[in-house]
């Protein structure tokens, strides 16, 4: 068994370094697919979370606490949600991109943007705790701070914003209802990895796993070493 | 004189922070001239006071006014013990003072060189406002106040955090901003401060106003014994008043 693992293991270093052009294909998408639905999440989530973070309104509490809550949302009740919002039967069935990498971003990006928005507001409310003194003593609104906020964070949000990413990447069991797992056109990293590996086919399995892994301990370095920086640059 | 901000008028002012009465029914007259000093112990409301003329805090009750008017006008500025500076560099933290109050990009950069440069600043323009040192952060922050050409600046105690030499720059910076025309509000512990900047000392206790004299009278013959008893570093702790 440990012989076969081993196996399995130099035949997938083999495909990610031979370059097999199945394998990059489907890493190509997956990469594609989890980034555009990263940078949607956070372009509704990082100012929604700011928002709620700085703004007192009635029923505050109630929102972080359903925001957190959301947190946990199981990604196969928003893969059946975004199912029949795309079928046929459905209200935006016409669009006909059930089945299309767009489908994926959507449920990938519905599941992001809680992780986003809801971290965003906890960083974001320290934050204003800190500078609400000041900023209101020069005249700044609550609703102008959050970009201000947002900016001076950038470098701490940046975690976030991997986190999202980490979030999509590794996305199953959504991505196989709304995406279909069709070869060639919505086959992604870890829809692959459950098929090949239910197939047995463990050497390609275990490479994408490798990507997928180095991908995201790759981005999280960088992130820390861009921190790092930001904290000797910045303070 | 009716310019927009004086004569600034609170009157029966009440304020609660926290569940505690801070400000007990403060009536206060500022007709913009003159250096006012706002003395008292640890607790007795001056920061709570400055704050609420600025607007930062809302008053439970009583009324605030402003040449006659409830709306607070924009030409005033507050500069504080530790000043908050955003992560950019000190030429921009100015910067941005001046663009959110309605100054173009251009006239931004403009009057922040000039008012990082009446403040020494010039050469650590570039470098990130929260690399500096406190004496420094605490120029730059009167540089930014200062660029927003204020008719009146509050001061909480903008020397309690530095060394002689930096609180000393400070005091200048300070004397040449009331020169320049700002009236200006200050609290301080530093009775040496005090006795060299004042024209008025207004002296809370429990947050009530005890008395409002000229400086010279107020340090050589205080009129209430509250006053009196903090000169002599004398005044009993009144456990009834946490420090704000």
């Amino acid at each position: 068994m440990v012989s076969d693992i081993i196996a399995s293991l130099v035949t997938a270093l083999r495909l990610v370094t031979g370059g097999d052009p199945n394998l990059w294909s489907v890493v190509s998408l997956s990469l594609e697919v989890s980034l555009t639905a990263a940078v949607l999440a956070c372009l509704f989530g990082l100012p929604l979370g700011a928002w709620i973070g700085v703004r007192d309104f009635p029923g505050r509490r109630l929102v972080i606490i359903c925001l957190n809550a959301l947190l946990g949302l199981p990604s196969v009740v928003v893969g059946l949600l975004v199912y029949l919002m795309l079928s046929r039967a459905g209200p935006l069935g016409s669009l006909g991109i059930l089945f299309t990498p767009t489908a994926i971003v959507i449920a990938q990006t519905l599941l992001v943007i809680p992780i986003v928005a809801a971290m965003a507001r906890q960083f974001v409310e320290d934050a204003w705790q800190e500078y609400r003194e000041q900023l209101t003593s020069l005249g700044v609104t609550p609703t102008r701070a959050v970009p201000t906020l947002l900016f001076d964070l950038r470098y701490t949000l940046l975690t976030v914003v991997l986190l999202g990413f980490g979030r999509a990447a590794s996305e199953v069991g959504a991505v196989m209802i709304v995406g279909g797992n069709i070869d060639g056109v919505t086959r992604v990293m870890t829809t692959a990895i459950a098929l090949e590996t239910s197939k047995g086919d463990l050497p390609l399995a275990l490479g994408l796993g490798i990507v997928l892994i180095t991908v995201v301990l790759a981005l999280n370095a960088g992130a820390y070493a861009l921190r790092e920086w930001s904290i000797r640059q910045h303070g | 004189m009716v310019d927009g901000m004086f004569p600034l008028e609170a009157h029966a002012l009440q304020v609660r922070v926290g569940g505690h009465e801070a400000i007990k029914g403060i009536d206060l007259n500022l007709d913009g001239r003159g250096r006012i000093v706002v003395l008292g112990a640890n607790g007795a409301g001056k920061s709570v006071l400055l704050r609420t003329l600025h607007g930062l805090i809302a008053p439970t009750s009583g009324t605030i006014r402003w040449a006659g008017s409830d709306r607070r006008p924009a030409s005033q500025a507050m500069v504080f013990q530790r000043p908050v500076m955003l992560r950019r560099p000190a030429l921009a933290n100015i910067e941005y003072a001046l663009v959110v109050n309605g100054t173009s990009q251009t006239e931004a950069e403009l009057r922040a060189r000039e008012a990082i440069e009446r403040v020494g600043l010039t050469q650590l323009g570039a470098r990130q406002a929260r690399a500096l040192s406190g004496g420094e952060q605490q120029r730059l922050a009167l540089a930014r106040a200062w660029a927003l050409r204020p008719r009146l600046l509050y001061l909480d105690e903008p020397t309690a955090s530095l060394d002689p030499g930096a609180a000393a720059e400070v005091e200048h910076i300070v004397g040449r901003i009331h020169a320049a025309g700002t009236a200006v509000v200050m609290t301080t512990h530093n009775l040496g401060l005090a006795r060299r900047f004042a024209d008025e000392i207004v002296f809370l206790h429990e947050g009530r106003i005890t008395e409002r004299t000229p400086a010279d009278r107020f340090f050589n013959e205080p009129a209430s014994n509250e006053a009196r008893w903090y000169l002599q570093g004398e005044l009993p702790w009144n456990t009834a008043s946490p420090a704000i």
